[in-house]
């Protein structure tokens, strides 16, 4: 038997709030995605090791807690850049040239879907709707919608 | 500091518009107004829905509401050199608001308020209509609640067209010790924004109809799984209940009654599937949105294996209205057994992209040439998808059929959620099929053979035609393995990617012809 997994886990700089969102949400009805949410807005990313502190609290099997981080593409696993582009690949944008804009994207910040800058600056994410189809090709900065995309105004926000 | 020569201007503030620059055109008449010690007081709607026009701002005159569009903040200094606070001519001025043909034209049911309303401001929500469906429900039975949503041919707006009474009904007859409402804000379909709009631009207008629909089947708690693409909507809404609670809107006495309805807002995590009701109850639960085999219902055993009402925000945000101004009012609407009106997202390649709501039986030429003006390139239209990534790629020569559900049906497309996405002739048909299918390939929650392999092989097989590979039995070999995902999976997902996929096929033959 693999004795690695019973030692105690060696505590990090975000144990103890990994610790402290799964105490606040403990015992709310469905609470895992609320959970793995908070952790990904405080830490940016779910680490590894809250795989075992959400399993104990919420009392569900380690292998359900990684089914659902590993189920939904919005968590990761690993610290992302300092900012995420989220590039709209979906429908309405493909009818206003989207497909030419990701080729110039992932030429210009030199990465694929999923990948991080060398500088750490960007992570570059796709995604399917954004809900400004109207006003396409769509792309999100963080948090932040911008519309009709151009390959200028891309260069722009990403300087 | 407001005063009488104070006047009002208001600069959308939904996601479109603030997309477009209506954060800075809003600072830019602030800086402006200031400098030239005007008195202004500006307001921040959410969005008319006139999206080729926003930021679309809007003066009040003399009690009316004049438009200018679309503004640049290097518009503002020149507007007010035009007195636009007075109304003054200028090449932005759109004249007055309700006059705009694209909105004089639309029936504003659903949509009533959007884009005139402060979002977050009970008053104001209050002052034009809102809640009056609400102390109109509280004084019913719950039969008589669901017989009004029965009666007015109200149908799910996320795309199924199931009649929402024969829902409620099932929910108010099942036994259980708990109910749920739970709204289906995962509006994941390339097109469709009409969910994002409510929730930005009228939140309490969806809060008001999951209460009437908590209220008429005894369900005492809701959920609203809105997507994590939408950070504003989850923002409004949550602000929105936060106001209602406070209000007595919400809580363990809604208007001080005998009736409880708690709301909550939940947060999804970017998987498409979870739009499918079932996968989405399990995403509630805390689990993978893998769906559920049906039977049961939801109605019977849905959240935590209790009766639920999944309903989309389009469905319950519909409610009020019904409820204030009653069945025969929004019935009256419509054509055939598709009634009361529909919420159309004009997108994609359109001139004069946005919403439009109408009643159904307008004809797709009319939506798409007489509302959106054409194409944004001004090239010919070849291909509208309507219905979002599951539905069929329209013809020009279908653009004559009338938005009905079953017209609609009758000529292999569906309206779905009322999503219009338009290509011009530049489009290559080949790889928007392959799109299809690569789509369902990477949302396919892996429950279902049909849907988890079937996507996988038919980008496959659509390559191989594409790049001259035995195109003939590859072509039949498409056919083939669509027709096994139509009738062999377990949902819409597998059993509808098909459908883009089949269109090309039928319509555009061309295109899926070896590429040179």
């Amino acid at each position: 038997m693999d004795t690695k997994t019973l030692q105690e886990p060696k505590r990090t700089a975000n144990t103890a709030a990994i610790e402290a969102i799964v105490e606040a949400h403990a015992g709310q009805p469905g609470a895992l995605l609320p959970v793995l949410h908070a952790i990904q807005d405080r830490l940016a990313y779910v680490p590894d090791e809250s795989v075992p502190i959400v399993a104990a609290g919420l009392n569900l099997s380690r292998a359900e807690v990684h089914g659902v981080i590993t189920f939904y593409h919005l968590f990761r696993t690993t610290a992302p850049g300092k900012q995420t582009l989220y590039v709209c690949r979906a429908e309405a944008c493909q009818a206003m040239g989207s497909r030419a804009l990701e080729q110039h994207i992932k030429e210009k910040l030199n990465i694929d879907f999923h990948e991080t800058t060398a500088d750490g600056r960007f992570s570059l994410e796709p995604v399917y709707c954004l809900g400004n189809c109207a006003c396409s090709p769509a792309v999100m900065i963080d948090e932040t919608v911008h519309g009709r995309v151009s390959n200028d105004r891309i260069d722009e926000l990403l300087s | 500091m407001s005063s009488a020569d104070t006047v009002r201007v208001f600069v959308p503030s939904d996601t479109t518009a603030r997309s477009l620059g209506a954060d800075s055109v809003a600072e830019a008449i602030e800086a402006e107004a200031a400098s030239r010690e005007r008195p202004v007081e500006i307001m921040r709607n959410g969005s008319r829905g006139l999206y080729w026009l926003e930021p679309m701002i809007e003066v009040e005159v003399a009690g009316e509401r004049l438009a200018y569009g679309p503004v640049t903040p290097d518009d503002v200094a020149d507007l007010f050199e035009a007195d636009f606070l007075g109304g003054g001519a200028h090449p932005k001025a759109l004249g007055a608001t309700e006059a705009i043909p694209y909105l004089a034209e639309q029936s504003r049911l659903t949509m009533a308020r959007v884009g005139i309303v402060d979002p977050l401001s009970l008053d104001d929500y209050r002052a034009h209509g809102g809640y009056r469906g609400l102390e109109n429900a509280i004084a019913m039975p719950g039969e008589a609640i669901v017989k009004a949503i029965t009666d007015s041919g109200l149908r799910g707006r996320g795309g199924a067209a199931f009649p929402t009474g024969i829902k409620w009904n099932t929910v108010l007859g099942a036994k259980g010790d708990q109910k749920y409402v739970v709204c289906n804000a995962d509006e994941g379909d390339s097109g469709t924004f009409a969910d994002r709009m409510i929730m930005e631009s009228d939140p309490f207008v969806l809060i008001e109809g999951m209460t009437i629909a908590g209220i008429a089947v005894g369900a005492t708690r809701g959920y609203v799984y809105i997507r994590a693409e939408y950070p504003q909507s989850i923002q409004t809404m949550d602000a929105a209940i936060q106001s209602a609670q406070e209000a007595g809107l919400l809580g363990d006495s809604v208007m001080g009654g005998e009736h409880a309805f708690h709301l909550e807002v939940r947060e999804a995590a970017g998987a498409y599937i979870c739009g499918e009701e079932t996968s989405l109850l399990e995403s509630l639960e805390g689990k993978r949105g893998v769906i559920r085999f049906r039977p049961p219902l939801p109605a019977i055993e849905g959240l935590f294996g209790k009766p639920t009402i999944v309903n989309n925000v389009i469905s319950l945000s519909s409610v009020p209205i019904i409820l204030d101004k009653g069945a025969d009012y929004y019935k009256d609407y419509g054509v055939g057994r598709s009634r009361g009106t529909l919420t159309v997202q004009l997108a994609g390649n359109i001139k004069q992209g946005g919403m439009v709501e109408i009643a159904f039986g307008k004809t797709l030429r009319e939506l798409l040439y007489d509302f959106g003006g054409g194409s944004a390139t001004g090239r010919p239209i070849r291909a509208v998808q309507a219905g979002g990534p599951l539905g069929a790629y329209v013809h020009p020569s279908l653009f004559d059929t009338p938005l009905d559900y079953e017209q609609f049906a009758q000529v292999g497309a569906m309206i779905g959620h009322g999503g219009l996405v338009v290509f011009d002739d530049t489009v290559d048909m080949g790889e928007q099929a392959r799109f299809a299918m690569e789509f369902c390939a990477i949302e396919s929650c892996g429950k279902c053979t049909p849907c988890r392999i079937g996507a996988v092989r038919g980008v496959e097989v659509i390559d191989r035609i594409r790049s001259g590979v035995e195109a003939d039995a590859n072509r039949a070999l498409l056919r083939d393995l669509c027709g096994t995902m139509v009738d062999g999976s377990l949902c819409a997902l597998g059993g509808m990617a098909p459908f883009p996929v089949l269109s090309v096929l039928d319509h555009f033959p061309e295109d899926l012809e070896p590429q040179h």
